[in-house]
């Protein structure tokens, strides 16, 4: 060996370009019919059934959201008469779709505002609060923590749909009902048990000494909360966040249930009702979707180590 | 006396065209102002709790873990438990809840045709959904590793797990898209039907099918979860493991078999419930396609149309306890694996 250090992957290259035959030959004679059979799988399945398999993948998961991506780019005439896949022979793009569905009668515009405004606390809000009871949790001795810990983790399996009855009626009776408080309001109750449970996990990964060291200066829980352990979470934070701000900007049934006024709905909510009410308008609805589908878009392509930490630590809830 | 009268009609003089600037927002401009106004408020109240809590030598530690605790637990209280009791308590009453009716609900949950197809339902979609979706995200995790085109490859795949269940309810219904045999086709299956000579189908319409077709968006979605858990599970594998199999003759399917497999059995049984958990829960999709006709409604969907639709809160509460009580095994079952897989690691 060089003393050059070999980057881990050239040696996984190396390794995968192995033939069978490149065994020792005295092992050749000893191989059984399973190993024969094992050796030619391998061949088949390294590099072109392999390749093959994953190419057939990838192209059926992405084709049905192209279709509909360049539908969206068709004038409403071609989208009625002919298939996506007629571009090929008569290429016709149009932005108008877009226009419209932004600022025609649908207005998605005014619902992508509302989206956004339910967002931004509905993920605020949740993450703040759980932060702190995490923290209480983490690093406050306090009676009866572990009792409301392991409630607080056991209220994950608690179904929203469950709880969204008697929610509605609390909020008409406080007169607050089809305004954006009751959405932000429900999606922060709804985001806490998880959201403390993950922050909690986080801040118990903080080593102590640090905590003791500044305790021992005298700082207070607050001071602690802020300076110390705050800075070092902000990779958990993220991933929560981006988690957080996707399940609200995709969430369908919240929004559905307390916030479908004309004045609050986001664009799922509205979308979901075009595709119900006008279903044969595809230039409206391509268009409509994808408008929806941008930010989450964005968001993944830019940000997507943090969001599929996000995503896998997030999984559970419901 | 008048005193107190007067400074409670001042409140409410005072109050009513605030609360009303922050519960009737109209336009843009007004919905951004109520929303920085609300984060605002937010940060002014949590900021009063621990300013106050934090003194350490002169109030008792106990005020100091009801202010970081105390939020969070009011929150849950007030919007989760005491709303979860209520509605088991309402399951137990007629449609508007004036009315006593011990288990009818359930039972008629249980025996009326249309619910039970309704159940029916579900059950296909907790068992398809799940097994399908993790043996193709397994499958892709495997012939993706380590290859050229690692990181694009599990993007496309994993792509859907971003965006809405109605997005994907609109991609899918325009793949599913339906013209009569005369006309072109605009949706891609059924052109690929005529295209090997078969006469189109509505996809969406025609009972039983049509639920593996919802079924099939929804596994569309989730493989891309399921790839990304089992990939990392699959780097996890300690190359010693992979050695020895080498030496020992394995190689493709036979190292998929006898050594990726059961080395990554934890991560596959936490992807597969749950996958099983969200799909119980299933809502998004059914409304958006189909709205639950044509025989394809599942319990969340019911749960929703007899709630909010149909205006009958006893039923309704009864089919959300019953989804509630058909996750619970699986919950358990998932965060004992979940403990399992991490001694592991």
């Amino acid at each position: 060996m060089t003393t050059t250090p070999t980057p881990p992957q050239a040696f996984e290259k190396k390794e995968k370009g192995e033939v069978p035959g490149g065994a020792p030959p005295g092992r050749e004679k000893t191989e059984g019919r399973f190993e024969r059979r094992a050796a030619r799988a391998k061949k088949r399945l390294t590099s072109p059934w392999a390749s093959g398999i994953a190419i057939v993948i990838a192209i059926l998961w992405t084709i049905p959201t192209f279709g509909l991506f360049v539908t969206s780019f068709r004038p409403s005439g071609d989208i009625r008469r002919t298939g996506w896949w007629t571009i090929l022979g008569d290429p016709q793009f149009t932005l108008e779709n877009y226009q419209e569905a932004m600022t025609g009668s649908t207005r998605l515009i005014d619902f992508f505002v509302n989206s956004l405004v339910i967002t931004l606390p509905a993920v605020f809000i949740p993450i703040s609060i759980a932060l702190l009871a995490a923290y209480a949790f983490a690093w406050i001795p306090f009676r009866g923590r572990n009792f409301l810990f392991v409630a607080v983790f056991a209220l994950q399996i608690v179904p929203i749909q469950i709880t969204m009855i008697p929610l509605l009626t609390q909020y008409v009776d406080w007169g607050l009902a089809g305004s954006f408080w009751t959405v932000w309001l429900s999606h922060s109750i709804f985001a806490l048990p998880l959201a403390i449970f993950l922050l909690h996990n986080f801040m118990k990964d903080i080593p102590p000494s640090l905590v003791e060291a500044a305790r021992v200066d005298g700082a207070g829980h607050v001071k602690i909360f802020f300076q110390v352990l705050l800075p070092l979470l902000v990779p958990a934070i993220a991933a929560f966040g981006i988690y957080q701000f996707l399940w609200v900007w995709n969430d369908l049934l919240v929004a559905l249930v307390f916030g479908s006024s004309l004045d609050v709905r986001p664009l799922t909510v509205h979308i979901a009702e075009l595709a119900g009410t006008r279903g044969q308008t595809w230039h409206l609805l391509s268009a409509g979707a994808f408008i929806s589908m941008i930010v989450p878009v964005l968001v993944f392509v830019s940000l997507q180590r943090y969001f599929v930490r996000g995503m896998m630590a997030g999984s559970v809830k419901g | 006396m008048d005193f107190f009268d007067n400074v409670g009609a001042w409140i409410g003089y005072l109050w009513s065209p605030i609360g009303d600037w922050l519960l009737n927002a109209d336009d843009a401009g007004h919905k951004l102002a109520v929303m920085v106004v609300a984060i605002v408020l937010f940060v002014v109240v949590m900021g009063a709790i621990l300013l106050g809590v934090d003194r350490p030598k002169r109030v008792p530690g106990w005020v100091v873990s009801v202010g970081f605790v105390g939020p969070a637990l009011l929150f849950l209280a007030f919007g989760l438990v005491y709303p979860a009791l209520r509605t088991i308590y309402a399951s137990f009453f007629n449609r508007n809840g004036t009315e006593y009716i011990g288990f009818d609900n359930y039972i008629q949950s249980f025996t009326q045709n249309e619910f039970q197809i309704v159940l029916r339902n579900t059950a296909l979609w907790v068992i398809l959904v799940p097994i399908v979706s993790t043996l193709i995200g397994l499958v892709y995790a495997v012939v993706v590793d380590r290859t050229r085109f690692e990181k694009l490859a599990k993007s496309l795949v994993f792509l859907p797990m971003a965006i809405s269940m109605v997005g994907a309810g609109i991609i899918w219904r325009f793949m599913y898209e339906y013209r009569q045999e005369s006309s072109d086709q605009t949706g891609l299956l059924n052109q690929l039907l005529v295209w090997i000579g078969l006469e189109p189908k509505q996809f969406l319409l025609d009972a039983p099918e049509n639920n593996f077709f919802l079924i099939l968006v929804f596994i569309w979605i989730q493989a891309g979860f399921a790839m990304t858990i089992l990939s990392a599970a699959i780097r996890a594998i300690p190359d010693d493991i992979v050695e020895a199999g080498k030496l020992d003759g394995l190689y493709g399917l036979g190292m998929f078999r006898h050594i990726t497999v059961p080395s990554i059995r934890p991560a596959l049984v936490v992807v597969v419930t749950t996958i099983a958990m969200a799909t119980l829960k299933v809502f998004d999709i059914v409304r958006t396609m189909t709205s639950g006709n044509f025989q394809t409604s599942v319990v969340a969907n019911e749960f929703y149309v007899q709630s909010f639709r149909a205006q009958n809160a006893g039923l309704g509460a009864a089919l959300a306890v019953i989804l509630f009580v058909l996750v619970i095994p699986i919950v358990v079952y998932n965060v004992r694996q979940m403990r399992l897989a991490e001694e592991i690691r």
